[in-house]
């Protein structure tokens, strides 16, 4: 099965349990804005034998259960929700837009990364020195504020349990660009600010990863336990479509916010938002900075 | 409680038939990766279908009973032992407080369920007793077994009796040379056509990395299309735009040895999928051990789902047998 004519999304079955949509074959705004709008209407007309709705980036998917909705049926209300979305002009997301604290350039991923440097494209340098020359940055610090200073969207939860996939709110020109390791570490610390390609994310997790160590954050944001506050209803902290601003903070700040978070208590500052992606669109820059006045209002 | 645990085997782990609906934020369904066995093994010892049980890859674990049950073991081709005497397996057994559980070797498959009346008492994490690891999420401790560890066993149901059987007929073949039937499509068109018939033509060989995330296997390179990659993906011609990747979907990182995901799969990424396999043949990939030469024929979507109808009949015949 292919795709729709022209600009329409390309629907091909993964299998007798999922369909999988593309949205676009590269990764912007837009296309993640039209999925995310689709995926919004599926879940709000959610039909019997859903078992998930998955977007990610420029792409989503439904996993079903054919023995309670048909294939052939299912496929039909997608390509009726994706004409009803059409562009996504007019999409309003209600959404939380949350503050991540870092201290950047920490001592625990700097000996990560220096464990892994046979991987990296340039051993003589860090990853935040390599993403800030390849980038067009004078020094770190420059990149460090250029990544701290416009939100981004979660434009997917997943890999593992929890995981933020972010994509910064500004234009293509100012999108951070950042090759993956040559070949994959086998540890990355829990909690670290990392980029891939066009990709922010942060590790909810220790384990193996690719992406380029810029930081970490004390707030925990995958809690299978549930002890920590902002987990009393549910183990993850993100959800496709939340905005996320990164604050810089030095390692005194990150000292207290790790001993609250050990002791079980803090929690990560959130504001509910609705996103307007046509108010987005006309003037990012002055639509984020309204954003940011939502975030720390009280 | 109710078991001890003397030996944990390789990795041993709670599983129950999973759980649904937060695939979107990266939490997988898990639950047994062959879903056919522990059913199997939960209706001999008089349990729901869904109720908990272990699963054992490759090796068996060794357990001590500090009360009486009734014991099934379905799945690889193994030899139960009560302490130390031969049980029979895809069949229901007593034992009694003191009692050791063991195991011989696994003679063919990979995974071995073993269902204890009463179930599996571990507390439900989102709606499942299943393990997912990578997430250290339900199960004990969100982990594999360890010795020492204790487990409890819930209220057993009235009637699970010994001596109660799979016919030879419900249980599945494990053969080393299976065809693993898929559905192509997903990121397919990113093969060249050489590469399409080099996936279909060649036979491949599960390689040891072979666990509950992921199945890899080795055979041929697969020759994928030179492109100007798409903004957002990666430089190597298999890179895609990081998007969701359906359980049972084969990607061909580099081109090259294929990974079949299975229920602790990581949710998406960066690879491209070129097809998936079909639900009914998953518990088949479950009981593939490394060194299983497999060959991946492609069918289409009414194939997909009139196997489903197939496995779903057999699943019927089977709770009609152990009714």
């Amino acid at each position: 099965m292919s795709g729709g004519n022209g600009s329409g999304a390309r629907y091909s079955w993964g299998a007798d349990e999922h369909l999988f949509v593309e949205v676009s074959e590269e990764m912007s705004l837009p296309a993640s804005f039209k999925a995310m709008a689709i995926v919004r209407a599926l879940r709000d007309r959610r039909p019997e034998g859903v078992l998930d709705i998955c977007p990610a980036n420029a792409a989503y998917q439904v996993r079903f259960d054919p023995d309670a909705l048909a294939p052939g049926d299912l496929e039909a209300l997608l390509r009726e929700l994706e004409a009803e979305v059409g562009d996504a002009h007019g999409f309003k997301l209600d959404t939380k837009i949350v503050e991540i604290p870092v201290l950047y350039d920490d001592p625990w991923t700097n000996e990560t990364l220096q464990q892994f440097r046979d991987r990296h494209q340039d051993p003589e340098a860090t990853d935040l020195e390599y993403a800030a020359r390849i980038n067009g940055f004078p020094d770190k610090a420059a990149f460090i504020e250029a990544h701290a200073a416009s939100p981004w969207l979660a434009s997917m939860v997943g890999f593992v349990a929890g995981l933020p996939f972010l994509y910064q709110l500004v234009p293509r020109e100012r999108q951070l660009e950042v090759p993956k390791y040559v070949r994959p570490r086998t540890d990355t610390p829990k909690q670290t600010v990392g980029h891939g390609g066009c990709f922010g994310c942060i590790y909810s997790v220790r384990g193996a990863g690719g992406y380029q160590m810029f930081g970490i954050t004390p707030s925990p944001i995958y809690d299978p336990t549930q002890q920590l506050p902002d987990f009393a209803d549910f183990v993850c902290f993100f959800e496709p479509g939340d905005i996320v601003k990164f604050e810089p903070i030095d390692r005194d700040r990150y000292d207290e916010l790790k001993a609250e978070a050990d002791a079980g208590r803090g929690s990560i500052r959130r504001r509910s938002v609705t996103f307007d992606f046509d108010a987005f669109s006309a003037d990012s820059d002055a639509y984020n900075a309204r954003l940011l006045e939502v975030l720390r209002g009280d | 409680m109710a078991i001890e645990v003397v030996k944990p085997g390789l990795s041993t782990t709670v599983q129950d038939l999973g759980r649904e609906g937060y695939y979107h934020v990266g939490v997988p369904p898990s639950g047994a990766l062959d879903q056919f066995s522990l059913v199997a093994a939960n209706l001999l010892v008089g349990n729901e279908p869904d109720a908990a049980g272990l699963e054992a890859a490759f090796l068996g674990p060794e357990l001590r009973f500090t009360e009486a049950a009734t014991v099934a073991v379905c799945g690889a081709d193994i030899e139960p032992r009560v302490n130390g005497d031969a049980q029979a397996p895809w069949t229901s057994f007593a034992v009694a407080d003191g009692d050791l559980l063991g195991f011989g070797h696994v003679r063919a498959g990979a995974r071995l369920y073993i269902a204890v009346s009463g179930g599996i008492d571990v507390p439900e994490k989102l709606g499942s007793r299943s393990t997912y690891g990578l997430g250290a999420l339900g199960g004990l401790d969100g982990r594999p077994l360890q010795a020492g560890d204790e487990l409890a066993l819930g209220p057993a149901a009235d009637g699970a009796a010994a001596g109660r059987s799979v016919p030879e007929a419900l249980r599945p073949a494990l053969p080393k040379e299976l065809e693993v039937r898929v559905v192509m499509g997903l990121y397919d068109h990113l093969l060249t056509e050489d590469g399409r018939r080099t996936f279909a033509d060649t036979t491949w060989t599960l390689t040891p990395v072979a666990d509950r995330v992921g199945f890899r296997y080795r055979g041929e390179k697969l020759e994928m299309l030179e492109r100007e990659q798409p903004f957002g993906a990666g430089s190597d011609p298999s890179n895609i735009v990081d998007a969701p990747y359906p359980i049972g979907s084969i990607q061909v990182p580099g081109g090259v040895e294929p990974i079949i995901l299975h229920r602790d799969a990581v949710s998406g990424g960066g690879y491209a999928m070129i097809a998936t396999v079909i639900s009914a043949d998953m518990d088949t990939v479950a009981q593939s051990a490394p060194g299983a030469r497999t060959r991946f024929v492609a069918v289409d979507l009414e194939a997909a789902l009139a196997a489903r109808r197939e496995r779903g009949e057999r699943l019927r015949r089977l709770r009609g047998e152990l009714a």
